[in-house]
């Protein structure tokens, strides 16, 4: 099952991303930014990694479909 | 204002509506098109994580610290992203084996123990229960916060009489409605697909409610058409309230990071998500939309929680409401009544989701790894009902009514306490006790069902002493200097702050030590001894699950069985129509016309077994069918044998290396033969041409003389005579090499006559020697005999034995040098053969040559000039003495010259046939 082993692998690798992004020192980062539009940047920054992270996952799943 | 009657109204509504869904979903699923098959309603089933928890608290949990709603839906999100191998290995394991709850997956994976699943029954209750007891309490308080519309009043602590209780009211109903959606026939199969459907409408009713409420506040904080909001700049009270959702931070970190990792183990571990996710999972290809939907609903889900949070902060900033309210009471205050009852909706579904859910998945483990070992134990004194699934049925709906009575009686207890507020995640921190032997169970194939045991026990201890009876504590149940330290005084030992680890919140406490003391435990024990047959069986099963796609978990059983008694057994479970037709199903598949002449091997028993597995759980399964079965107990090695591929594998290459090993050693034979073959084409060809030859020269001088007696017929008498001997001579000549070589042909082919008789040698070598005498005469050679005088008696062809020693003294007479030259024929006994010695005194023969003279054609090179005679000599002794079961070789003598020997065993009279 080459196919399914693409896919776990793709997968494993937007995890690991989503790890870094989500649960290391990067996360920290956005703490020290400016306000957007008044919005803390914290929120837009964790909302924007989590969509972000969602979309990938989709656009694996689904095309790895065909 | 909203009328309570209304209220009900709507709420009897929205669940009559649920029920027509689940009947519409069963009807379907009766005809074979299934709608639960489609891997969006999967996705949104999975959505029964989101309880009334998440629709009322994640709003209280925002404006309370900020941030720390989030990673209890970014880890389900990261854990998602691995469900391609995690989650496919355990549905893949749930269908093979018909696992019916969590505790029946653990008990399976460790030797299917009865003991590990009412284990894990036990603290899936204990940690759950509190959790229902939470969604009947949201429930009840939205239920009384509507009912004040259009005032906001938090609801008053009662102290109401038990039938005036919603809320008691509501477990009843729910009790009921669990009843009907989940155990609605008599048929105990695990899997309830109208229950299913009805759960992903539910996912998408709450999630349609929040995200109107979310929609209209957020319209109304960007100063669109919505509610009018307060200005929080103007006030520094508010602005600090304030504080947690405009300038978040993550910090303190570790809290960030062990509540995302509690919640990922928490969605795939809690029971009813167990239950959603592998029990009522149809078809293995729906995870994969799962993988990305199920994030994208918790997306959605909490897309407007800051701003609602926001809101309710601005809209009531004095702190007299309940953060966890907002969702109900925002509305409620913006006068909404709608918008206020769809949140309600949106609430109850989130409730009753979670509730008939969890309550059913429990229920199951009760009935199955609880109430049923204990009744087995009773059956073994007293016989059994006839009509067990009734029975099970009666099990199971007092359990799902147990259950929700121990959720009221909880709720009552508690009340506002501490207990049932923070209960939320506490629950988490129970069911996370079974991911290493879950996760452990999936990828280590090491664990014993004894380390399983007791990495729960050592885990669950520590959650009970480390959050359950703290947040007793706090709820005022137990004395709070419980809190402040140990038992006996001791500091180290106080729950909070375990080995002095101070400063932590006290759900990653509790989840680091907890989870430590289990992994450490199940480790530690696991270690103690080597899985034994069973454990070693199913660790291959769920470890491998990936690696061998349609394997069944049979042919590990040896035994006797008899197919009518497994039937009556599983008829008395499944009723009499569902075994039957199970059954004729099975023995389709294995060419069979009727069940009852499927042979009783291990195949059909493991089939049985996971049938009633469905029904009643493996370790309940396992019993009953060992008990109409006579198991003979297989040992370890003969199921690692049989099991383990690898090993087959194994012995598979080893074959191969070993027949490889052979095909080079028959190479290297077939090439030396080849060269064999090869040799003797060129000896044929040396034969060829030296027989040629050989004829050519008698020939040659045959013809000239012939001429000359032809062409001059003056020729005297005397020179006509000498012309004429000549002419015989020769003649001779060429009819000896022409019958030595037809003679060799003929030995060879093994078609000579032999006459064989018992001689004596010393006849023998008289006659010899009498025959080559002429020879020896000319060329002035002396003969000695050296004979013993006893008759050296030998099995022979009288003929072919002269012929021998004949050719052996002519050898010798040849390469001895003439008038000096002297023969010595020796005769001796060695044990039991006669040898026979020609010695010469002549050049000898060179050491690489003593074995080549014995070859055809090969006469000896000594000497400068081509020896003469025909070169067939001794290879037809050798073919004769070796007839006659002796052997035949050349050797040089110490002194001068060569030896020709033979031997020939010995014969005495009484050895002859």
């Amino acid at each position: 099952m080459p196919r399914s082993t693409l896919f776990r692998q793709r997968l494993l690798t937007l995890f690991l991303i989503a790890l870094l992004l989500l649960f290391s020192p990067l996360a920290l980062r956005p703490e020290s930014w400016e306000d957007w539009l008044g919005l803390p940047p914290l929120f837009l920054y964790l909302y924007g990694v989590w969509a972000g992270v969602i979309a990938l996952a989709a656009w694996i799943a689904i095309r790895g479909r065909d | 204002m909203i009328p309570g009657a209304l209220i009900i109204a709507v709420s009897f509504t929205y669940l009559g509506l649920l029920f027509a869904i689940a009947h519409w979903a069963d009807r379907r699923a009766d005809h074979g098109r299934s709608v639960i098959a489609r891997p969006t309603i999967y996705a949104l089933s999975l959505a029964v994580y989101c309880t009334a928890w998440t629709f009322y608290g994640s709003v209280g949990r925002a404006a309370e610290n900020g941030i720390g709603f989030l990673p209890i839906y970014l880890g389900p999100t990261l854990i998602a992203l691995l469900w391609g191998s995690l989650l496919l290995k355990m549905v893949r394991v749930g269908k093979a084996e018909r696992i019916t709850s969590i505790a029946d997956f653990i008990a399976s994976r460790y030797g299917k123990s009865q003991l590990l699943g009412g284990l894990v029954t036990v603290i899936a209750v204990v940690g759950v229960v509190p959790y229902i007891a939470l969604q009947l309490k949201a429930i009840a308080w939205s239920f009384e916060i509507l009912r004040h519309y259009p005032e906001v009043r938090m609801p008053e602590p009662t102290a109401l009489p038990l039938w005036h209780d919603s809320a008691f009211i509501i477990a009843l109903l729910l009790a009921a409605f669990t009843i009907l959606f989940g155990t609605r026939q008599l048929d105990v199969s695990e899997r309830h697909e109208g229950l299913v459907a009805a759960i992903a409408f539910e996912s998408i009713v709450k999630l349609i409610a929040f995200l109107a409420l979310g929609l209209f506040v957020t319209w109304g904080l960007l100063g669109l058409d919505g509610p009018e909001l307060t200005d929080a700049s103007r006030d520094p009270r508010l602005t600090e309230r304030l504080a947690p959702l405009l300038a978040p931070s993550l910090s303190p970190v570790q809290d960030w990071f062990a509540i995302s990792f509690l919640a990922a183990l928490a969605v795939m571990l809690l029971p009813r998500q167990f239950q959603v996710a592998v029990v009522e999972n149809s078809d293995e290809r729906q995870i994969r939309r799962a993988i990305w939907l199920f994030p994208l609903y918790l997306f959605l889900i909490n897309l407007f929680v800051i701003p609602i949070a926001l809101a309710g902060l601005l809209t009531f900033p004095d702190g007299s409401v309940d953060a966890d309210t907002f969702m109900l009471t925002l509305p409620i205050a913006f006068e909404r009544p709608w918008l206020a009852l769809l949140v309600f909706i949106g609430g109850l579904s989130a409730a009753t989701g979670m509730v008939i859910v969890e309550t059913i998945a429990l229920s199951t483990m009760v009935s199955n790894d609880l109430v049923l070992p204990v009744l087995m134990r009773f059956w073994r004194r007293r016989q059994p009902p006839a009509e067990l699934g009734r029975l099970l049925l009666a099990v199971r709906r007092a359990a799902i009514v147990l259950v929700l009575i121990l959720g009221y009686l909880y709720y009552r207890l508690a009340g506002e306490a501490y207990a049932l507020i923070g209960i939320g995640l506490i629950s988490f921190v129970a069911v996370a006790q079974f991911a290493p032997a879950v996760i452990g169970g999936l990828y280590w194939r090491g664990g014993t069902r004894d380390g399983a045991l007791a990495g729960l026990v050592a885990g669950f201890l520590v959650w009970v002493y480390t959050l359950l009876l703290p947040s007793f504590a706090k709820s005022g149940w137990l004395p709070p200097a419980f809190m402040e330290s140990g038992p006996g005084g001791l500091d180290w030992l106080a729950p909070l702050a375990l080995f002095g680890l101070t400063g932590w919140n006290e759900i990653t406490h509790g989840l680091f030590w907890s989870l430590t003391a289990n992994v450490g435990a199940f480790l530690l024990v696991s270690s103690w001894r080597a899985p034994n047959a069973i454990e070693a069986a199913q660790a291959r099963l769920f470890v491998d699950a990936l690696r061998y796609p349609r394997r069944a978990s049979t042919a590990l059983w040896r035994g006797r069985a008899d197919i009518r008694e497994l039937m009556t057994l599983a008829e008395r479970f499944l009723g009499v129509a569902r075994t039957r037709d199970a059954f004729v199903r099975y023995a389709r598949s294995r060419d069979t016309d009727s069940p009852e002449a499927l042979p009783a091997d291990a195949e059909t028993v493991g089939f049985a077994e996971t049938l009633l597995s469905g029904a009643i759980g493996s370790a309940s399964a396992r019993l009953m069918v060992a008990s109409v079965t006579q198991e003979e107990p297989l040992g370890l090695d003969e199921v690692l044998d049989i099991l383990d591929e690898a090993s087959q594998i194994r012995a598979y290459s080893h074959q191969l290396e070993q027949k490889s090993r052979a095909l080079e050693a028959a190479t290297a034979e077939l090439r030396a033969a080849n060269e064999r073959l090869q040799e003797l084409d060129r000896l044929k060809d040396d034969f060829m041409s030296s027989v040629t030859h050989e004829l050519r020269t008698p020939l040659a001088s045959i013809r000239a003389f012939s001429e000359i007696l032809h062409d001059d017929p003056r020729i005297d008498l005397a020179q006509r005579r000498r012309f004429l001997g000549i002419l015989v001579s020769e003649t001779e000549r060429l009819s000896r090499l022409v019958n030595q070589v037809l003679d060799l042909a003929k030995i060879e082919s093994g078609h000579a006559d032999w006459r064989n008789e018992c001689l004596s040698l010393q006849e023998v070598i008289d006659q010899a020697v009498a025959v080559t005498g002429q020879l020896v005469k000319e060329r002035e050679i002396q003969v000695r005999l050296d004979l013993p005088s006893e008759p050296a008696l030998v099995w022979a062809d009288r003929d072919r034995l002269v012929q021998v020693l004949e050719n052996l003294i002519a050898n010798a007479v040849k390469f001895a040098p003439p008038q000096t030259g002297c023969l010595e024929i020796g005769l001796v006994r060695l044990g039991t053969a006669w040898r026979v010695t020609v010695a010469d005194n002549g050049p000898g023969i060179p050491e690489e040559a003593l074995e080549l003279i014995f070859e055809k054609f090969r006469q000896s090179l000594v000497g400068d000039a081509k020896p003469s005679g025909t070169g067939l000599g001794l290879p037809i002794s050798r073919q004769i003495v070796e007839h006659l079961g002796g052997r035949i070789w050349a050797e040089n003598r110490p002194e001068k010259g060569a030896n020709l020997c033979f031997e020939l065993p010995a014969h005495t009279p009484d050895t002859q046939d």
